[in-house]
């Protein structure tokens, strides 16, 4: 067969040295892939739910498996914050501060029954949730939670970014892309 | 004097001030003397320079709601020079309008715990270097720890700084009861079922 150049130019897209390396996919679906493989966590550890957060992300438990060992200490580099422990309201307003500073997309783990409702704690000192200040994607159970629990709540997180449309809406309305807790409520 | 017992302690400060100690008791070994406001700082002062204890432990406060005068102050001292076999605890009862004498300047210690009883009971004392809050944050308008101020909190805010809400209680406190009867019975229920 001649190799004409018109006959190159015809079969691009069936190129022998990239053919079965090429897939087709959304955009959406792609951006969210990357996102949710790649959470870079700030470790927001309050209390002993800390500890449980400690370990979550030490060998036996390993949260790197899920793609989130990446616990930044600057909010800048963060995409989920875990709120692990007791918020009281003297660092309520600390943890908003830190949750302001995050670049979206962000996303918010209440992990333990304090950062969730305030746990025990029906206290004057205790904010009764972190939700009554930060919007929260995934609430953990326990006090602590088992890491298991943990790594639960973070695939769950992960469920919750795959169906995000977050793109299409930008390209429909031609806004600044939708806050993902608003989108997701 | 860092090996005299208790027993002997409280009877040299009984000699030292007399009427100003008003009554002394014991239990399981350890010696509380209650004394008169006014001396009371002298009878710290003197328990520290000339009865060698050095140790500040605490220093803590009640509230005696509802009976005058309200406010009782609870220091507790050790002995270090004996290998701390000598605790002393001296307590003297404050009504509302009165301050208390600091003791900062004798033990550097009691300059946090005044401030945390000024923070908690709303305590003042005369002639403390610093007296600000220290668990809550300034401008909270509460004091927490007093026998009238509800368990769950009351509404506050400091714009930037903190607020506060009334926590939901649901029915609680849920308390449990000493009982030697099943744990059906010991298990934490709501006051208000009672």
């Amino acid at each position: 067969m001649a190799d004409s150049p018109a006959a190159t130019l015809q079969h691009a897209a069936y190129d022998s040295k990239i053919e079965g390396n090429v897939i087709f996919t959304q955009v959406d679906t792609a951006i969210n892939w990357m996102r949710k493989n790649s959470l870079w966590p700030m470790p927001m550890g309050l209390a002993c739910c800390a500890i449980e957060l400690m370990a979550t992300g030490a060998s036996r438990f390993d949260i790197s498996r899920f793609g989130a060992e990446v616990m930044r200490f600057s909010p800048r580099q963060s995409d989920v914050m875990i709120v692990a422990g007791t918020v009281t309201y003297k660092m309520a307003l600390a943890v908003r501060r830190v949750w302001d500073q995050m670049p979206e997309p962000k996303w918010c783990i209440a992990m333990g029954a304090c950062a969730s409702s305030g746990g025990m704690y029906r206290s004057y000192a205790v904010l009764q949730g972190i939700d009554n200040l930060i919007p929260v994607d995934v609430y953990v159970s326990g006090c602590p939670p088992r890491p298991e629990a943990l790594i639960d709540g973070l695939m769950k997180l992960q469920k919750k970014i795959e169906g995000e449309h977050s793109t299409l809406a930008q390209m429909k309305t031609g806004a600044a892309p939708v806050e993902t807790e608003e989108a997701e409520a | 004097m860092s090996t005299a017992s208790a027993v002997d302690i409280v009877q040299a400060l009984q000699k030292e001030f007399g009427d100003a100690v008003l009554s002394t008791h014991e239990f399981r070994g350890e010696q509380t003397l209650i004394v008169s406001a006014d001396k009371a700082r002298d009878i710290l002062a003197h328990c520290r320079d000339a009865l060698g204890f050095d140790y500040l432990i605490d220093i803590s406060s009640v509230d005696n709601f509802g009976s005058d005068p309200r406010w009782e102050m609870v220091y507790e001292l050790y002995a270090l020079d004996n290998g701390a076999k000598t605790h002393l605890r001296i307590k003297y009862v404050l009504s509302e309008e009165e301050k208390a004498p600091t003791v900062s300047d004798l033990w550097p210690t009691a300059n946090w715990h005044e401030r945390e009883v000024y923070d908690m009971m709303g305590i003042e004392f005369d002639g403390h270097p610093d007296l600000r809050r220290i668990l809550m944050w300034e401008g909270y308008p509460y004091f927490p720890l007093r026998k009238d101020f509800p368990l769950a909190g009351k509404p506050s805010d400091m714009p930037d700084v903190a607020f506060t809400n009334a926590a939901p209680l649901a029915g609680g406190p849920f308390v449990t009861s000493p009982t030697s009867a099943s744990t059906v019975h010991r298990e934490p229920r709501s006051r208000e079922m009672d």
